[in-house]
């Protein structure tokens, strides 16, 4: 394999390339789903390919091909040759990179118990047991279980010396229960929306997960929020859990510090940035309790974002986001590394497949938890008056990433530090800096959790990623509450 | 007043059509090779092959400029009622008897699944060609393209991000019961942002064949709006009559079209659950799904091979007619007589828990043009295009985003400046029966939904929520 991945790199640069890379990788996909006690679905995908990136008289071109034979390979350096050719024809700067040292290494991502080595009949048992808990719930109408395994191997390979082979495994599971009434469709999911709990892990993410222990509490909510009030619309305080916090960190700072957004680069698609160049450590993101940092280290945890090298071969790094409110950093390429003046990427390029190009994305983007003790119960004690919310189910936010407005799954008033009354249907919503300026309580890390966002989409053609996100549930003063259904 | 019949007429005589890119004669040696290692009952293949290619362009250069190629296959097995699902790009004998074993092995591992329904044996398809050499685009060619949207930027002190793409598919269906469908397509698309300090203009276009877009037209389209659009202003939110040009309408429709489905009822995730048969929408609201459309594109069968069918989805508001994959129509005959129910050759390949939706959407339009509909608004709202909608509630059809590059304030009759984009927050349901003005269809292409044939709406009381920032 890997000689197939040498030959390209050669065939690039006997062909005129002042730069290339390029990745070879295998991949391996399982997923199963059920549904109302039936199978949903029971699939399992490989795929294998290389992609050449090429840099000639300053312009990219890349090529990808499933054909792994020595014909197919070079076919696809001449081609990423060409591209990158006619992509000089309409050049707006010539493309220089950050410098970096050509590391070489072979790392795997930790996994205790190799989820393609489980059987099929253990995994379904364990999804067929939590349906029928769900169902047994009267008034779930509708109940959704599911599983997935990914697992990549890739030979990274620069023409200025990185030789890098990295094996990732990833699993996820979770479930959600649907209650349909007269008119309305209720819905509540564990331990998150989006398939539930997404990480670095093997099959022992499934056991850690609880999901037959939690099947019948989240479903009794599910039927109750029928009875429950409408969240009312108020502009107050508001306690997020983790999970909502994780979107919310993902939308509204992930998107925005990403450089290649900063500089226009998505804005025909994903969009631009309110953070231009300016405001980097001029500007008050949050308020003191906010900290944040981009960190893809396996020390931060097994997130979607964790790994060893990011896609061009640069070293899995820690970034300060956002330190003290203070916002402090960017996502960076080798390119846009080199454009804005910073000596060095902090390797941030991931692409989605063997045949995407590189883009800036997400590593763990993570708020770090309080320092002094704070519990989730003792946050809710300490509120007089507000609404908590839990479980995204919904999120929008503009293209500059500074309006947004997220609706979750349950709500709760609180009342003198008590839970009184459960609320359907909750929403909030708001501007970007005077939302993490009004922060002023956050749990502390023995409630903290690495939530994975498997599903952010970005780039033509599109590309969908997988991002974590450490969060904890915190307080927000004077949020607009109730919003979306306001008439 | 009910809409009088009024489909798009068809484009201009295509450009040359391509010889094959998939030879069946390669397709069934593969099924061959695959039935011959296969143990189970029944076993379909699916074959994908081709290519495509994306030139990307932002800061008035290209930035971006990739392509691949890639055949996948993908083999479905059926054991004892069991089913599962296996797929490679390898295609080497070793590691298509190594798919077909994983599928089986998937398959075996599984409780009989009672509703399963045989696979289906041969049909009959009317032939459908949508492959056209101007599709073909040379990585020069492209670049000539990105050029020229770029030289009107250029020339207007704008700054011009988009895409000019390309992509060549072919796909084939066999099954070891005799079915073989085979389907072909090009594509081509354009898309470009024009920028200015503090506004921005926005066109998109897609066709199988590259010789029906006009890059500069769309080009010079952003570029007058985002000049039109210069120095917005901030109205205040509340419900204003808008006009929502076709590539807003078509991202706000794609989230009804998921719930057009026979499988969606029965799982009463549906906003139709309960309301098939009822006036939902005005009078003047027709749906209908047609592959066959000449302005539409895709496979003339569905993930079974069933041929698709021509449905009459709403027609004067009442909801007639929704999708059903073949298993779907037999468990809805089942569990409710009392709804007609028939395979319509919509469904998803299987095994899959969506069952079935209609995908090449034709809503019927009016005769007026976008210019003559401003012309009507006396103070109003013009919206280029939607961005970040999300689903807020799933049985009002209450949906969520953002208006984004080239929202206008109408002012008796002509767009009078460029306003600070909303949020909305806006009911699916309401919304079509809020319809003042159809304009003509056309296909048009978004970013959040498929494509589809959809005209300009004028509709009265949209609902903008909140402001942003720019």
């Amino acid at each position: 394999m890997k000689s197939l991945a040498q030959r390209a790199l050669d065939t690039a640069m006997q062909q005129g390339a002042g730069y290339a890379d390029v990745r070879l990788a295998e991949e391996r996909h399982r997923s199963f789903t059920t549904k109302n006690g039936r199978i949903g679905h029971v699939a399992d995908a490989e795929s294998h390919g290389l992609g050449v990136r090429a840099l000639v008289a300053g312009s990219w071109g890349f090529a990808a091909a499933g054909h792994l034979t020595p014909e197919g390979v070079d076919r696809a350096a001449a081609e990423a040759i060409a591209i990158a050719r006619a992509s000089a024809r309409v050049q707006a700067r010539a493309v220089t990179l950050a410098p970096e040292s050509p590391h070489c290494a072979v790392w795997v991502s930790p996994c205790r118990i190799d989820p393609f080595a489980v059987s099929l009949e253990t995994s379904l048992d364990l999804l067929f047991a939590v349906d029928r808990e769900l169902r047994s719930v009267s008034g779930i109408t509708l109940a959704e279980t599911g599983m997935e395994f990914h697992r990549s191997r890739q030979w990274f390979l620069s023409s200025e010396g990185a030789d890098q082979e990295q094996t990732r495994t990833l699993s996820g599971a979770g479930f959600a229960a649907y209650s349909f009434g007269e008119s309305e469709i209720q819905k509540r999911s564990y331990p998150n929306s989006f398939g539930g709990q997404h990480q670095l892990k093997g099959y022992e993410l499934i056991e850690e997960l609880r999901l037959l222990e939690n099947a019948r509490r989240v479903a009794e909510e599910a039927v109750a929020l029928h009875r429950a009030d409408q969240c009312p619309q108020l502009t107050g305080t508001l306690v997020l859990d983790s999970s909502q916090l994780g979107l919310q960190i993902h939308e509204s700072i992930g998107h925005p510090i990403e450089l290649d957004r900063v500089l226009g680069a998505e804005a025909n698609f994903a969009g631009g940035s309110f953070l231009s160049l300016d405001k980097l450590r001029h500007l008050r993101y949050g308020s003191e309790l906010v900290n944040v940092v981009a960190d893809a280290r396996l020390e931060h945890g097994p997130g979607l974002g964790t790994f060893a090298f990011d896609d061009e071969g640069v070293p899995a790094a820690r970034a300060d986001i956002i330190r003290a409110g203070e916002f402090t950093g960017y996502l960076m390429s080798r390119e846009t590394a080199a454009q804005i003046g910073e000596g060095r990427s902090n390797g941030c390029m991931r692409a989605e497949s063997w045949n995407r190009l590189p883009l800036i994305r997400m590593t763990n983007i993570s708020i770090l938890p309080g320092e002094r003790p704070l519990s989730p119960g003792e946050l809710l004690a300490d509120t007089d008056a507000g609404v908590y919310m839990e479980t995204n189910r919904s999120w929008s936010i503009d293209d500059k990433r500074y309006n947004f407005q997220f609706g979750c799954e349950i709500g709760w008033e609180i009342r003198h530090g008590r839970q009184v009354r459960m609320l359907k249907n909750p929403s909030y919503s708001g501007i970007t800096t005077e939302f993490w300026n009004s922060l002023d309580a956050i749990c502390s890390r023995q409630h903290w959790t690495l939530w994975g966002t498997p599903n952010c989409g970005k780039g033509q053609p599109q590309q969908t990623m997988g991002t974590g996100h450490g969060a904890a549930p915190a307080r927000f003063r004077n949020i607009k509450i109730g919003g979306a259904y306001a008439r | 007043m009910p809409a009088k019949e009024n489909l798009p007429a068809p484009p201009a005589l295509p450009s040359d059509p391509l010889s094959p890119l998939l030879d069946p004669d390669f397709a069934r040696k593969l099924l061959e090779q695959t039935l011959a290692v296969a143990q189970a009952d029944a076993t379909e293949l699916s074959l994908h092959t081709g290519s495509s290619a994306l030139t990307r362009f932002a800061n008035n250069g290209i930035h971006q400029n990739v392509a691949e190629s890639q055949t996948t296959l993908s083999i479905r097995s059926v054991l004892g009622g069991r089913m599962a699902r296996a797929s490679t790009n390898r295609l080497d004998p070793a590691s298509i008897a190594a798919t077909v074993a994983r599928a089986e092995a998937l398959a075996r591992l599984q409780t009989p699944e009672p509703d399963l329904l045989p696979m289906p044996g041969p049909q009959r398809y009317d032939p459908l060609a949508r492959s056209f050499a101007a599709s073909l685009l040379s990585p020069r060619e492209r670049a000539e393209f990105a050029e020229a949207m770029v030289a009107v930027a250029r020339r207007d002190q704008l700054n011009a991000a988009g895409v000019v793409a390309n992509h060549r598919a072919a796909q084939a269906l066999l099954n070891s019961q005799g079915l073989e469908a085979f389907y072909e397509e090009t594509g081509a698309e354009y898309s470009v942002t024009m920028q200015a300090a503090d506004s921005s203009g926005w066109a998109k276009a897609t066709s199988t064949d590259a010789a029906q877009l006009d890059f500069v037209a769309g080009a010079e389209t952003a570029a007058r709006k985002a000049r039109l659009s210069a120095n917005p202003v901030e109205l205040p939110p509340g419900r204003y009559t808008v006009i929502l040009e076709p590539a807003a309408v078509l991202d706000l429709l794609g989230f009804l079209f998921w719930d057009f489905g026979g499988l969606a009822i029965l799982d009463q995730r549906s906003f139709l659950t309960g309301r098939l048969g009822a006036r939902l929408f005005g009078e003047n609201i027709q749906f209908h799904d047609d592959v066959r459309h000449p302005l539409q594109s895709g496979a003339p069968f569905d993930g079974e091979g069933m041929p698709r069918q021509r449905l009459t989805l709403v027609e004067n508001g009442v909801v007639k007619e929704i999708a059903y994959a073949r298993q779907t129509a037999e468990r809805m005959r089942r569990e409710h007589p009392e709804i007609p129910a028939a395979p319509t050759g919509h469904g998803f390949p299987l095994p899959n828990e969506y069952g079935e939706a209609p995908l090449n959407i034709i809503m019927q339009g009016g005769e007026q043009s976008l210019e003559q509909m401003i012309a009507g608004v006396e103070h109003g709202i013009l919206v280029t295009r939607l961005w970040y909608i999300r689903e807020v509630d799933a049985y009002k059809k209450l949906l969520t985003g953002m208006t984004r590059d080239g929202t206008f304030l109408i002012e008796q009759g002509r767009l009078a400046r460029g306003l600070r984009n909303f949020r909305f927050n806006q009911s699916m349901v309401e919304l079509l029966n809020q319809v003042e003005a159809l304009g003509v269809p056309v296909r048009s292409s978004g970013e959040e939904s498929f494509d589809m044939v959809v005209p300009p709406l004028r509709v009265a009381g949209f609902n903008f929520t909140e402001v942003t920032r720019f």
